[in-house]
């Protein structure tokens, strides 16, 4: 039982127009998508579509649809409203959601893939943003961020695939402690208080004060601290897909790694039946803004039997637990311990000295960039110098991005060469079906009409129906599966023609 | 990395009493005064402007 398992990540992004502030950005999002499609698929001769035969957002994991008129608009993701909405060579999903182009990296599976494929959406975005500014003679810029410190919050989402037999009450109960104190080490740094700054300061997380909810089908308002969406996009009887809404958009490619393995691991756990002792939070939504103001770790948050714990005590039973889950599982894999003892070695840092962790953790290197300015300057909390910097930290453009220059600096550590990350802005994961799909995309762009994380749907003229190619196992599809249909496959018509069962599914 | 390599003592950690957050970090990690230097280059010229314009919709 490993950090190892399907998993990806899906980011909105915040996009302006520096020069006009009322720019339309569902506009600007559009022009930013397209630019990067022309570009990288200049043969399209058609606008691929997404296919949502398979979508299903307002199915609960707890077993029940909320009802279309009940829904919320923001909350009907299944309709194409003519937005920019393309499958990449990578495997990707990239599009325009809620006024925000949005990146879902491919399928992955292992935390390291899941942070490499997300840098590389990073680089999708910031070329797309030069692209379409050029194109419109209009500056439009990108930030990998979470809010725009006015009252609104736009999301970056992990998701797990989870072993269905697994009780939605067990993930309830061993995730929401884990969830309120992940930030921890995961957090991005915000300056202010309440969701539209109602308080000057500084605080760890960009997204802790937009939760109100513990448990929720909802994303766009009372956003949960446990998401109940439950849209497998595999064998719903083997599968749930775990839909994370809690977390920060991350520029610490390590930080990235770890969020998404010690999560993994986590799960593991959980499916496992490993996890025993139950830290039910008094009040969880309350404790996870608590916890996200406390960055110096002053506060404990309040137990359902009346106990107190902090949140590095929490933080730290879970990773005592996987080291000891790990040693009496005969666990071998390198990545599983490496991840483990990471954590282990960031939770003994943020208890001694954080500042240390200033080259690693995102809030910890904001801070001291914010700390530097306020020193020098003598700044107070509320100078909209400190909110610019909170805002440029996450800018993507590696001139003017603030964590991008402090990584070129070599004052922020790095995971991945720019090397890999190009590989895989235009390669797909090998080991899962987005090899299959971006595939596809790379080798038969004319003929792809639609592709979803489920299908791949091939038009192969005027006078032939669309063909849909199911995958369901995000397991296949892979490179090894699909080498010899794809070498012997040199058109749309053949692949269909080869194509096998074995191909797609593993 | 080595967990004695973030090992660090706390002899920085007096500099900034007057504000009371946690310092910025140690010199050897970061050298402050060139690293501040050098984000003045990049960082938006007028502020206040730039926050203000910085709108964005709701998302997810």
């Amino acid at each position: 039982m490993s950090v190892r398992r399907v998993m990806g990540i899906e980011s909105e992004f915040g996009i302006s127009n520096p020069k006009d502030s009322s720019a339309n950005p569902m506009l600007l999002s559009s022009q930013v998508v397209n630019a990067y499609g022309n570009e990288v698929m200049p043969n399209r001769i058609r606008r691929m579509r997404w296919d949502y035969d398979v979508e299903s957002p307002l199915r609960d994991a707890r077993g029940f649809d909320m009802s279309r008129a009940d829904a919320d608009p923001s909350q009907l993701t299944d309709d194409d409203y003519g937005l920019a909405n393309l499958v990449l060579p990578n495997g990707a999903r990239y599009y325009v959601d809620h006024a925000h182009p949005e990146y879902a990296s491919p399928e992955v599976t292992n935390p390291y893939d899941a942070a490499l494929w997300d840098t590389a959406g990073d680089r999708i975005i910031e070329r797309s943003a030069r692209l379409a500014s050029t194109l419109t003679g209009e500056l439009i810029t990108v930030y990998k961020n979470n809010t725009d410190g006015k009252g609104v919050s736009y999301g970056t989402h992990e998701n797990y695939q989870v072993l269905r037999e697994v009780p939605f009450n067990d993930l309830v109960k061993y995730l929401t402690p884990f969830f309120v104190t992940r930030c921890v080490f995961a957090g991005a740094g915000r300056v202010g208080l309440g969701q539209d700054i109602i308080e000057p300061g500084f605080q760890i997380s960009q997204r802790a004060d937009f939760f109100e909810a513990e448990v929720g089908l909802e994303t766009t308002l009372r956003r949960p601290i446990i998401n109940t969406r439950d849209e497998p996009h595999a064998d719903p009887d083997q599968f749930r897909r775990l839909h994370v809404i809690i977390g920060d958009a991350n520029m610490s490619q390590k930080i990235n790694y770890l969020k998404m393995g010690t999560t993994a691991i986590v799960l593991s756990m959980i499916e496992a039946g490993y996890l025993k002792v139950d830290f039910e939070l008094y009040d969880a939504v309350t404790s996870m803004h608590l916890v996200s103001h406390d960055y110096k770790f002053e506060t404990k948050q309040r137990l359902r039997d009346g106990s107190e714990m902090s949140a590095l005590e929490i933080q730290k039973h879970y990773q005592e637990s996987a080291v000891r889950f790990l040693a009496e599982t005969g666990e071998t894999d390198p990545m599983s311990h490496d991840v483990v003892q990471q954590w282990g070695r960031i939770l003994n840092s943020l208890e001694n000295d954080p500042m240390s962790l200033v080259n690693e953790v995102d809030w910890i290197t904001k801070l001291s960039v914010l700390n530097g300015y306020r020193n020098r300057d003598q700044l107070l909390w509320n100078d909209s110098r400190l909110a610019a910097i909170d805002i440029q930290f996450a800018d993507l453009r590696p001139d003017k991005g603030l964590a991008r220059v402090l990584q070129q600096k070599g004052k922020m550590d790095l995971l991945f060469t720019e090397e890999q990350v190009a590989q895989a802005v235009s390669h797909p994961p090998e080991d899962t079906r987005a090899y299959f799909r971006g595939t596809c995309v790379a080798k038969f762009i004319d003929q792809v009409a639609a592709a979803s994380w489920d299908s791949v749907i091939l038009d192969l003229g005027p006078d032939v129906p669309l063909k849909r190619i199911s995958t369901p196992d995000a397991l296949g599809g892979t490179a090894r599966a699909t080498a010899e249909l794809f070498a012997t496959s040199s058109a749309a018509a053949d692949l269909l023609a080869n194509l096998k069962q074995e191909h797609v599914l593993s | 990395m080595s967990e004695r390599e973030f090992a660090k003592g706390n002899s920085d950690r007096e500099q900034s009493a007057e504000f009371t957050p946690l310092p910025t970090a140690s010199s050897s990690d970061l050298d402050v005064t060139d690293l501040l230097d050098a984000i003045d280059l990049v960082l938006e010229e007028n502020a206040e402007e730039f926050v203000k314009g910085f709108v964005q919709k709701g998302g997810q």
